[in-house]
């Protein structure tokens, strides 16, 4: 078997007396989707924090292309490539949607110390920028500022940034959310294609598009894994179907 | 194009202003009325110590409320040398004073460059109210440190008794030393404009709106966000030098919190992070002191109402006002 790209060993994060992430093992495969699932309150967004670095786990390794992240900021795992999209959009608002992409071209020729060249005519920026925009489909707003792009556009710009950063693997904070049926289904059939280009830990509500996305599916209840699996195996595992899916058992 | 429509006016704006500055001093000239000189010389002098502070305020959002520390070492160093120079005393070591200013400028960029990066770095660490009190304290420190240094003037000031030299100009009179200062403000000016739209200033510009997105793409906003504050504060240095070459004179109070005050109000007044902002607001401010204060002592009372009216009615400052809201591409 090849090695994971992304692997959680144990780890533990408490708030207080809250357990929100309670011993958390889990790995990403190559050119997998692993969706991360659960209730409200489950502790996926504070998992996606530790592992990119936002928020410090008690205990426990996070390994990222068989490297410690123990001590790295998130700046520097985004450098060796962990991209992220944030639960509530979160991006440079004053700046036009072309140029939230170029910051990250721009991060990833690993250059900011540069203080006289204008970086509207500098190609080298603004020419990857634009194929990002026009891979997610919002070419035709990149000179709109963020602020007033709507809800999918914005998630859409999250996901161009995630791409412009090269990233060798993505962790997506329900990329969904706010979506229309139509942007659902074209944002599922994007990330489809997008998982052999990098592994994908995917936190989704929408369960339509996990089943339809992922290779696997790990549940996560009171910041526990409670099951880890296929689509079929999850979908008829009885602890499941009790903790998260509603079924009286 | 409303964009480019808008970004012609402020070009617009901008030039005018440019040549309004210029064209006071040689109005004033050809009048034979050299106070009018010494006024545009304040507006450009002033003008050039916000432009400073406007990388780190206006562009990234860095509240610094210490800026006159920058301010009054850059004074220091220009009466400090000056005042060996003109004693014929060595400074330490047999390191000589000196009188030209492009040495003073030299010295005073290094010393204010060296003194931000450690009061930065430790500043930096905090956000929000607590930076403004960090900022602060330091320079209260430094003022402090230079009313109780005896050797030169401590608490009294320390008059320059010759106005430091600039090669090829007579800079001892009012209109060439203007130019010179005019000069330096515009080179600043366009310093600031290439900065703003380079690599650094994009990621300058994104610290101060979302730097959990900067992060995320992997960009430390710490590093940025500190070479900003030393650029800032060697520009404001250099404000200081030629201020005291100007007054001829240089004292703890350029240290002091109210001129850090004074240049932040000069950056809201014209607009924070605009280009010209701090040239139409150091027009504003001197003007408001000339007019004004010519009335009243209490001058200051009717600025007050000013700032309050454009802090609650027009954030945009005068440039606000005069050319729209500010454009990002």
């Amino acid at each position: 078997m090849a090695e994971p790209v992304l692997e959680i060993l144990e780890l533990r994060k408490t708030f207080g007396a809250l357990k929100a992430t309670d011993g958390v093992s889990l790995t990403l495969m190559p050119g997998e989707i692993h969706a991360l699932i659960g209730p409200n309150g489950a502790g996926k967004s504070t998992l996606i924090h530790q592992i990119s670095g936002s928020i410090r786990p008690n205990s426990g390794t996070i390994r990222f292309l068989g490297q410690d992240m123990a001590g790295l900021d998130m700046a520097a795992r985004a450098r060796l490539g962990l991209g992220r999209s944030f639960q509530i959009s979160s991006l440079v608002q004053e700046f036009s949607a072309l140029r939230n992409v170029m910051l990250a071209v721009q991060a990833r020729q690993g250059s900011s110390f540069r203080f006289f060249r204008p970086v509207m005519g500098d190609p080298t920026l603004t020419e990857p920028a634009m194929a990002m925009l026009e891979r997610v489909g919002l070419a035709g707003r990149a000179h709109m500022p963020a602020a007033e792009l709507s809800h999918g556009e914005r998630r859409q710009l999250e996901i161009a940034i995630a791409l412009a950063l090269g990233s060798k693997a993505f962790l997506f904070d329900e990329p969904m959310a706010g979506m229309g049926p139509e942007g659902s289904k074209s944002l599922t059939k994007f990330l489809d294609g997008l998982r052999h280009e990098a592994p994908i830990l995917l936190v989704e509500h929408d369960m339509d598009a996990v089943f339809a996305l992922a290779d696997r599916i790990s549940v996560l209840v009171y910041g526990r894994v409670v099951a880890t699996g296929t689509v079929d195996v999850i979908r008829n595992d009885p602890e499941v179907r009790r903790a998260y899916l509603g079924e009286a058992a | 194009m409303t964009n480019a429509s808008l970004m012609t006016r402020e070009t617009i704006v901008n030039v005018l202003l440019a040549l309004l500055l210029l064209a006071i001093p040689l109005g004033a000239s050809a009048m034979g009325e050299p106070f009018y000189i010494t006024l545009a010389t304040r507006i450009a002098v002033l003008a050039l110590a916000a432009v400073g502070l406007n990388i780190a305020l206006g562009l990234g959002g860095l509240v610094s409320f210490g800026h006159a520390a920058f301010f009054g070492l850059g004074g220091y160093a220009a009466g400090v040398l000056a005042t060996h120079a003109f004693d014929g005393v060595p400074l330490f070591a047999g390191i000589p004073g000196t009188d030209s200013m492009p040495i003073i400028w030299l010295v005073t960029v290094v010393v204010c460059g060296l003194l931000a990066l450690p009061i930065g770095a430790i500043s930096l660490r905090t956000t929000g109210v607590y930076f403004i009190m960090i900022t602060l304290a330091f320079a209260q420190m430094i003022y402090y440190f230079a009313i109780s240094w005896p050797a030169y003037g401590g608490e009294d000031g320390l008059s320059i008794y010759v106005r430091s030299a600039f090669p090829g100009a007579n800079a001892a009179q009012p209109l060439p030393f203007f130019l010179i200062c005019y000069a330096v403000l515009m080179t600043a000016l366009g310093l600031f404009w290439l900065l703003r739209g380079s690599r650094f200033g994009a990621a300058l510009q994104a610290a101060r709106q979302n730097a959990t997105r900067l992060s995320a793409v992997g960009i430390a906003p710490f590093n940025i966000r500190l070479v900003a504050f030393a650029v800032s504060a060697m520009v404001t240095g250099v404000a200081g030098a030629l201020f005291a070459d100007l007054n001829k004179f240089v004292s703890p109070s350029m240290m002091s919190w109210h001129m850090s005050g004074e240049l932040i109000v000069l950056i809201i007044l014209g607009g924070k992070g605009r280009l010209f902002g701090p040239v139409a607001g150091a027009m504003l401010y001197v003007l408001f002191e000339f007019a004004l204060g010519g009335i009243t002592e209490r001058w200051q009372f009717f600025l007050g109402l000013i700032l309050l009216g454009v802090v609650l009615f027009a954030r945009g400052g005068l440039l606000g006002l005069l050319a729209g809201k500010a454009r990002h591409g």
